[in-house]
């Protein structure tokens, strides 16, 4: 939020800052919002989303700190400059949201997806299957004699990709958690 | 020693704790308890309305006229969804209510009970925050909570939903001073080097405008003498919304009208042609700006905004300022003096023979008549006749709400209810008994439309009730007048279901109520009658009977820009043009 305090080109914050707040092309951005793990605070905000006519690429959420009764949502969210402002804005005007932070112009941050691919089959498909999932570092967590699922952590697109390769190869079923994120550094 | 009180008797004494002498409000079964309490003590007044959403227009009349929230008791299910178009209008204009619903016990949420309803999910998005209170050991904390929340920051409406079971159970009440509100302070100190820019500005601007909303208003006293103060300062004109009105006088000198849709020539000209614009405590709504690429294309805009979601929302703004109106003006004013700094005087004056220039147009004149009375003469009228009075003014929406605020003068903030953001017709009756109820000496007159005020006729049973003399002027035109004209604009003169047929006789009607009506139709006798109604003292109902299809000009056309505007004596046709007419 302290981004609209700021004067145009006059940012110390980061280079994103001086991007052209009225520019019309679409861009993607990772948020982390803190707040309080009270009833409704889900519904508040993707409510939010909904009822402003805002995108939701991807959205994770889970408590992250029992004693403070504190929740992480990480949205990934599509909109022009000015609509992620706006979005911004918003989210930080729901009173039991504590800190709204744009992962993508605060610094570099590493943002991270789980996922379970169920692929069928069985020969030379099962064979290839197992060979991509060396290739990307997949895990294998359940088998049978017809099936595998694998458990495959990284980016969006490194996700992407090996379902994209499964595809072929007899994939059945998908389970994604979406996006979890946060900064790099102290 | 700490006392067991039940969750009925906490809520009662969570509201005297928070300074509330009235509820607005309709028992059922679900706040009952709560209602026993209330029978049982004398220091909260509780005035009960005919239907809840005029509870919540009541409340919010009470609250935009004294600076206070408005506080609604209801209970569960239809008491609560009838609360909601309330609660959105408070969340559009900014004003703070607290609604305390019943709820179906704990242990039947969720079974379809009778008068069940999602409360808390349906008035989400319609509150600045909400609660379902599950344990009477929190009740007193959330109340107090939802009072912080209501007023602090960009005031709005909240609810605090309460099952029949916590009202009963027992538990410690916690004072107000121990409920925790710190998770939610929102700034209110503007940031210095914007404050400086915005002072840098004003030295140099040669057509600047100040262009002040509700905010002024909500943020109170101080706010309003720092705007007035400002003005004197920089003897720059100034103009307001239709929610601002009354924050700066309109007897002041600086005063160029209201802008928007149907604000002043010279104020919308001012708007579009100006070089600096101060928005204080506004929020460029879409009836402000009219074509948004076309906005006062070569001005500076500095906006001063509690709430920072209105900064860049529809109108980009170069000096951004985040915080109340009332301390950021200090801020600005403090610094404009330490710099013992100047306006471009000279170029300021000049401005403003630009300005008398477009005053000159004489853009509220209209063509007066002896046989019929028109619209606008009843509203001059009532003006003149009530002058000097201690006078609040609500109104319903529509043609009459426009020329009401066109045509009367408000020389004091916190003297005008009107629903501004949601444009809510059956507003200005109930909004009326909440203003009496406040001020029992004062003036209160609803100038009406005879469509919107048969919205929430059923208050003026409450008004008889509890002897408030509240005075209806109803322009009965037998029209939906707002509706006609854009159909007039740009429906091709197509009336469809826009005039009111079979309307009660509102003398008789008043007499049935137990209360007076008048009826007048003859300009002549206009005075006289009005008279009659102010001399009365006893709730009114003023039927003025008034020209059909007068239009309400002048009038900045969907989708047009504010340097293009119509006057009254333009030929209307073809106004609109066909992407003006999918706007609202």
């Amino acid at each position: 939020m302290n981004a609209l305090a700021i004067k145009r080109g006059s940012s110390s914050h980061s280079a994103y800052d001086l991007r052209n707040p009225l520019g019309d092309h679409e861009e993607t951005h990772t948020l982390a919002v803190l707040v309080d793990n009270e009833a409704g605070v889900l519904a508040r905000v993707i409510g939010l989303f909904s009822g402003r006519g805002y995108n939701i690429e991807s959205l994770t959420v889970a408590e992250t700190d029992h004693e403070g009764h504190l929740s992480r949502i990480t949205i990934v969210t599509t909109g022009t400059p000015a609509v992620i402002e706006q979005i911004k804005a918003q989210l930080g005007r729901i009173v039991p949201v504590h800190e709204v932070h744009d992962l993508t112009v605060e610094g570099p941050a590493v943002q991270r997806e789980l996922a379970l691919v169920k692929v069928g089959g069985t020969g030379e498909k099962r064979v290839e299957a197992m060979r991509t999932c060396d290739v990307f570092r997949a895990r294998v967590v359940d088998t049978t004699l017809e099936s595998f699922v694998f458990e495959i952590s990284g980016t969006t697109e490194k996700i992407d990709a090996f379902v994209a390769l499964m595809r072929p190869l007899g994939l059945t079923d998908v389970a994604r958690t979406g996006v979890a994120a946060i900064a790099r550094g102290s | 020693m700490t006392r067991q009180m039940t969750g009925a008797q906490i809520v009662i004494k969570a509201l005297k704790d928070q300074g509330v002498d009235t509820v607005f409000g309709y028992p059922g079964g679900a706040v009952l308890p709560i209602y026993d309490e209330v029978f049982q003590q004398n220091d909260i007044r509780h005035v009960l309305v005919r239907h809840e959403q005029g509870a919540a227009h009541a409340a919010e009349g009470y609250a935009r006229s004294t600076g206070k929230p408005g506080v609604v008791l209801v209970t569960s299910g239809p008491g609560a969804t009838n609360t909601v178009t309330g609660l959105v209008d408070a969340l559009m204009d900014s004003i703070p209510l607290v609604v305390l619903s019943g709820q179906v016990p704990t242990f039947m949420i969720g079974n379809d009970a009778f008068q069940e309803a999602d409360t808390v999910g349906i008035t989400r998005p319609c509150t600045k925050h909400n609660w379902l209170v599950k344990d009477t050991s929190k009740l007193a904390e959330t109340i107090h909570q939802a009072f912080h929340v209501a007023m602090t920051g960009r005031p709005g409406p909240v609810l605090v939903d309460i099952p029949k079971d916590v009202q009963f159970a027992t538990a410690t009440y916690s004072p107000k001073e121990d409920a925790r509100t710190s998770h939610y302070r929102p700034p209110t100190k503007g940031d210095p080097d914007a404050i400086l820019s915005a002072v840098e500005a004003i030295e140099t601007a040669e057509r600047p405008i100040l262009y002040s909303g509700g905010g002024v208003v909500n943020s109170g006293a101080g706010a309003t003498r720092a705007l007035r103060e400002m003005a004197a300062a920089t003897g720059f004109p100034i103009t307001s919304t239709l929610m601002g009105l009354g924050a700066y006088p309109a007897s002041g000198e600086n005063w160029v009208g209201m802008l928007g849709m149907h604000g002043t020539y010279e104020a919308n000209w001012a708007m579009h042609d100006c070089d600096l614009m101060m928005c204080i405590g506004a929020r460029f709504d879409d009836r402000i700006t009219g074509r948004v690429d076309a906005f006062s294309p070569g001005s500076l805009k500095v906006h001063i905004d509690i709430d920072p979601s209105s900064i860049n929302k529809n109108i980009h703004v170069d000096v951004p300022i985040v915080g109340d109106v009332g301390s950021v003006l200090e801020d600005i004013l403090a610094l404009w003096k330490s710099r013992g700094s100047k306006t471009a005087a000279p170029a300021v004056s000049k401005w403003w023979k630009q300005i008398e220039l477009w005053r000159g147009r004489d853009c509220l004149a209209y063509r007066g008549s002896d046989k019929v009375i028109k619209p606008q003469y009843a509203l001059e009228r009532l003006e003149a006749l009530t002058k000097g009075h201690d006078r609040y003014i609500t109104t319903e929406v529509g043609q009459h709400q426009m020329w009401a605020a066109q045509y009367m003068g408000f020389e004091e903030p916190n003297r005008w209810m009107t629903s501004g953001g949601l444009g809510t017709m059956g507003y200005g009756t109930p909004a009326s008994i909440g203003v009496q109820v406040a001020h029992p000496d004062a003036l209160v007159i609803n100038v009406a439309g005879e469509a919107s005020w048969l919205m929430n006729m059923q208050e003026m049973s409450t008004a008889v009730q509890y002897r408030l003399p509240v005075k209806q002027f109803i322009l009965n035109n037998e029209r939906l007048g707002m509706v006609r004209q854009w159909q007039e604009l740009l429906h091709g003169e197509r009336y469809s279901s826009s005039w009111s047929e079979a309307l009660p006789d509102f003398v008789k009607l008043a007499e049935a109520f137990g209360a007076k009506g008048i009826i007048c139709s003859d300009p002549a006798k206009l005075d006289d009658a009005i008279m009659e109604m102010l001399e009365h003292d006893g709730p009114v109902i003023f039927d003025c009977l008034v020209e059909k299809h007068e239009n309400c000009y002048p009038m900045i056309p969907s989708g047009k820009a504010h340097n293009e505007m119509i006057m009254g004596e333009d030929s209307t046709s073809d106004a609109i043009d066909a992407g003006g007419a999918v706007l609202v």
